[in-house]
């Protein structure tokens, strides 16, 4: 049999905090059984279940559909479930939080900022008169569902806010998830919310601090394309507001993808 | 975030170099317009303007900023296909073909100006 | 959070950013080919020199459509290195500066526009 590049054993870097015991967060490794078919959540997992029980850390699902388990692996934003220890040559691989967050013990970080943010968006179908029930649902057509879908599948993992620049440079600003899913519901036929988005969007810390770095969409586990969702928010707001010079009000579905 | 950031990153890297090949294709442009002024202030005055751009200097700058140049055209067709939806009746195109028939228009366009400008 | 300034949409940013993506368009369509023909191919005797000359570069000026070409070519793309400088600078650390970089940048920018209508007509 062939020498495979599997290891019995791998060393981790893992970031610890602790408040109370900790004045600031310090590196400290462990060396683990590793097989082939682990992930860096199951890594984590092992420490915390035999080696360590004091280390903290976000997941569920274990199936990137949660988003709650995003760790930097070797400084790249990850989900840890979905990132196999098999894929990382070099040793000891550093686990560290999310960056652009602030920590509040060991690999947890504090994501209240993107919540409101995620809020102030108003990231659902809003009516201006709910039909009566009587009226049957609101019917969509398949080509009115693939405008928004590949910017529904967000899970709100935060990866893309830790790989974005901006977001690290500007902590006001908006960011990709949020925007995404601002224009996520803005294309839906469904909705006629847009309007009420308005002031979270096209403020100055809503779509125009974005440079188009790109790394947002690199990183997202989803393909959700945070960083087109945004380019094209900013060529639907500046179209509108041009269009407003000519005609008084230039605001519909059709204006809002941007494109020709 | 330290002021170093996009050293970190290789793709913050490219994402710098994108954003100031601004500064060499603006420099080039105001440097063409003050060859456009010499022409205004005279046929003497222009040909002192000319004989500098043959100056090993001037070439140098001009190669840099045209290597510039490519890389914003280059990307600026990449992005902008990422953002531009095309649609052919229900179906959208694939972003690799519009980039790719940017490129061409691009190219044609090029052509068109270059015959224009040099032969008259 | 500067959540005063979320609320507020501002009216000038966009166009701004219009400026700027249209003058990214126009280098990236129009500017390779100047800078070839006039800053490399012509100096380095790759192309005959007289399409640099004094005649035959007045002759293309004294075309009006000539002249609003070059004027697009000028001065749009300015817009884009002021947005492009403004932001990038700013977060290369100068982001305290933010206001009267702004100033400069589009104020440079819009100063080249009206300095290149000077110079072409
Ligand atoms: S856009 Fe992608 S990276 Fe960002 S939170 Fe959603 S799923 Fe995660
Ligand atoms: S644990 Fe749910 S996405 Fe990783």
């Amino acid at each position: 049999m062939k020498a495979s590049t599997s290891r019995s054993t791998i060393k981790l870097e893992v970031t610890r905090y602790r408040p109370s015991v900790d004045s600031e967060p310090h590196d400290q490794s462990y060396e683990i059984p590793c097989t082939d078919d682990m992930v860096v959540l199951d890594a984590l997992n092992y420490i915390k279940d035999r080696v360590d029980g004091t280390l903290s850390f976000r997941w569920s699902c274990h199936m990137g559909v949660c988003g709650s388990c995003g760790v930097m692996v070797n400084g790249q934003p990850k989900l840890s479930c979905a990132i196999f220890l098999r894929d990382y040559k070099r040793e000891p691989i550093h686990i560290e939080p999310l960056t652009n967050f602030p920590i509040i013990r060991d690999l947890v970080t504090d994501i209240t900022d993107f919540m409101t943010k995620l809020k102030a968006v108003k990231p659902w179908i809003i009516r201006k008169k709910e039909k009566p029930l009587s009226e049957g649902e609101y019917r969509q057509s398949a080509e009115e569902l693939e405008r928004y879908h590949q910017f529904s599948g967000c899970i709100n993992c935060m990866l893309c806010y830790s790989a974005c620049p901006v977001y690290g440079l500007h902590p006001g600003f908006l960011g990709p998830a949020a925007a995404a899913l601002a224009y996520r519901y803005n294309l839906d036929s469904r909705d006629q919310g847009n309007d009420e988005r308005q002031p979270a969007i096209a403020s100055q810390e809503g779509i125009w601090e974005c440079t188009f770095v790109g790394e947002c969409t690199v990183v997202c586990p989803k393909d959700v394309d945070p960083a087109a969702a945004l380019q094209r928010s900013k060529v639907a707001t500046a179209q509108s507001l041009l269009g407003s010079f000519i005609l008084p009000r230039a605001s519909g579905k059709s204006a809002t993808e941007g494109s020709s | 975030m330290r002021a170093t950031w996009w050293l970190r990153n290789p793709r913050y890297f490219l994402f710098m170099v994108r954003e100031f090949s601004s500064v060499f294709v603006a420099a080039f442009l105001v440097l063409f317009l003050l060859q456009i002024r010499g022409l205004r202030a005279g046929a003497e005055v222009y040909q002192e303007y000319l004989e500098r751009l043959h100056e090993p200097g001037w070439i140098a700058f001009h190669a840099v900023a045209f290597l510039f140049a490519m890389y914003h055209s280059l990307t600026w067709f990449d992005l902008t296909s990422k953002i531009q939806v095309v649609r052919l009746g229900r179906t959208v195109v694939n972003r690799r073909i519009v980039a790719g028939l940017n490129i061409l228009a691009w190219l044609v366009v090029s052509g068109g100006i270059f015959l224009y400008w040099t032969r008259g | 959070m500067a959540s005063a300034n979320r609320t507020s949409v501002p009216r000038i940013e966009p166009i701004w950013w219009a400026l700027f993506s249209a003058g990214g368009f126009v280098s990236a369509f129009l500017v390779p080919v100047h800078l070839f023909v006039n800053g490399l191919a012509v100096p380095l005797g790759w192309l005959d020199t007289d399409i640099a000359s004094y005649a035959r570069m007045s002759e293309l000026i004294n075309q009006p459509l000539v002249r609003i070409y070059l004027f697009v070519l000028i001065a749009l793309p300015l817009y884009t290195w002021a947005h492009r400088f403004l932001f990038t600078v700013q977060d290369m650390g100068l982001a305290r500066f933010r206001k009267p970089l702004a100033v400069l940048c589009y104020g440079s920018a819009v100063t080249g526009s009206f300095w290149a209508v000077w110079i072409l007509w």
